[in-house]
């Protein structure tokens, strides 16, 4: 284990870059994902094209091409930013539109009545789904949203790799090849221990918050 | 009767058709409903009654034809439709109370998020319709820890905070035990005694002739015949009315 212990100050290092790029990538996917699936709920169809297209779109694109747009295509529309910002902007896109199946998932299993209820009242569509619809469907939307960060979080190393660099596995991929220290203890020992702090933290806020918003019905 | 029909009617249906796909559920609908005014609908499943009272808040889109509501066209989606449908209450068979909000929560959201009352005064309100409909003690629990009777009376009273011009219901009794139904019912022709416009979808005889001033029976997604409570139970004019009268009436 001494090639992980040698080496502490990069692994930390390596860590809070991932941790960076994931909490900016949440911050994004997040709002982003439930957005689009308002969009496809919606009353209005050429908003419900738009969130169609959109989850076409990025769901099935592999995730190393919507970075490649994002780091090239946005600089030869002229627009410049650091390739940290185009990383993270090309994760936030991709699991965006994840995130919209699985919260779309979740509208889709509250009962039609109570967006009849919230209608009758006077509530309008926003309101409706603020109010009534999505604090509902949280309930549901918890388990597999849950599946779709935890990807979102290990697809950091790709954004990592893709040349943000500094991030845990960019870590271990210079401790290894640069510096030829031996793959295993790297990759094992450092590598996979430091996502799994992040992704079992996680996956138990996770079940946290599934106890906190489960409702009597 | 508190108040006799008079004036321009509050809620008008002229020439309405609508579909289901091939299915013409409502066929050239005429209906004029005054203020104070109760109605009762009556007829077979797959008459059209329901859809009836679902279009004129506008659940279901009609294809053809115009409701108004105090004069009002019926917008068609929007902002405008939000605030017509507030001025309209509505009863579902199923009471359809917000599973995630408390009794009282149920109550008070319309008032503070259309009406934009303060929340205390929204709630201040909201514990006196409880206090009306009979379940002011179970303000504070959720609805699934309600009978169906409390949930539906509950369902009146969020209904009622909006202040509606007229209130629709739709078969809100057919959900609920038979001991059940009665304190619904009284609810109901409590509000008819105060004068509430209503446009009631439901079987129960009892209630239309303690507190309807018409009856109106569908069939085939047609208004067949329309009549004072008593006349209609008591000498139906169309062959279908009397048939389904002997079916109901038999047991």
């Amino acid at each position: 284990m001494s090639p992980v212990f040698d080496n502490i100050d990069q692994f930390v290092d390596g860590f809070l870059t991932s941790l960076e790029i994931i909490l900016w990538a949440l911050a994004g996917a997040l709002p982003l994902g439930v957005l689009i699936a308002a969009c496809r709920v919606s009353p209005i169809p050429p908003l419900r094209a738009f969130g169609t297209f959109w989850v076409t779109t990025f769901r099935n694109t592999p995730l190393t091409v919507v970075l490649f747009f994002c780091a090239f295509g946005f600089p030869e529309l002229g627009i410049n930013r650091s390739f940290f910002f185009f990383g993270v902007l090309g994760l936030v896109l991709y699991t965006s539109a994840f995130v919209c199946e699985a919260v779309r998932s979740g509208i889709n299993s509250v009962p039609a009545g109570q967006a009849e209820a919230a209608r009758s009242i006077g509530l309008n569509f926003t309101q409706g789904l603020r109010y009534v619809v999505l604090p509902q469907a949280l309930r549901t939307v918890v388990p597999p949203l849950g599946s779709v960060l935890i990807a979102m979080m290990k697809n950091s190393a790709v954004v990592g790799a893709f040349g943000v660099g500094g991030d845990l596995w960019s870590t271990g991929a210079s401790l290894t090849s640069a510096q030829g220290y031996p793959t295993f203890p790297v990759y094992v020992g450092g590598v996979a221990v430091g996502y799994l702090i992040i992704t079992l933290t996680a996956g138990a806020l996770l079940q946290l918050l599934e106890r906190k918003v489960a409702i009597a019905r | 009767m508190t108040s006799r029909p008079n004036g321009e009617p509050l809620v008008r249906l002229s020439g309405v058709d609508k579909w289901f796909g091939e299915l013409h559920v409502l066929q050239d609908i005429d209906l004029s409903i005054d203020r104070g005014e109760v109605v009762v609908v009556i007829g077979p499943s797959g008459s059209g009654k329901s859809t009836l009272c679902r279009a004129i808040n506008r659940l279901e889109p009609i294809d053809k034809g115009e409701i108004t509501i105090d004069g009002a066209r019926l917008p068609d989606e929007g902002k405008e439709l939000a605030r017509l449908r507030a001025d309209v209450g509505m009863v579902f068979q199923s009471f359809n109370l917000f599973a995630h909000k408390t009794v009282l929560e149920n109550v008070a959201l319309g008032p503070v998020k259309v009406r934009k009352k303060s929340k205390a005064e929204a709630e201040g309100r909201a514990r006196e319709l409880l206090e009306r409909v009979g379940v002011a003690s179970q303000a504070d629990k959720y609805p699934a820890q309600l009978s169906g009777g409390q949930q539906q009376r509950v369902a009146i009273a969020r209904a009622l905070a909006m202040e509606p011009k007229v209130m629709l219901f739709d078969e809100p009794t057919s959900a609920l035990d038979p001991e059940m139904i009665n304190e619904v019912l009284d609810v109901m022709v409590g509000l008819a005694k105060d004068g509430m416009t209503m446009v009631v979808v439901t079987h129960e005889m009892g209630f239309a002739r303690r507190a309807a001033n018409r009856v109106v029976f569908m069939d085939g997604g047609r208004i067949v015949e329309t009549a004072e409570p008593e006349t209609f139970f008591t000498s139906p004019q169309s062959d279908r009315a009397k048939d389904f009268l002997s079916k109901i009436l038999t047991h």
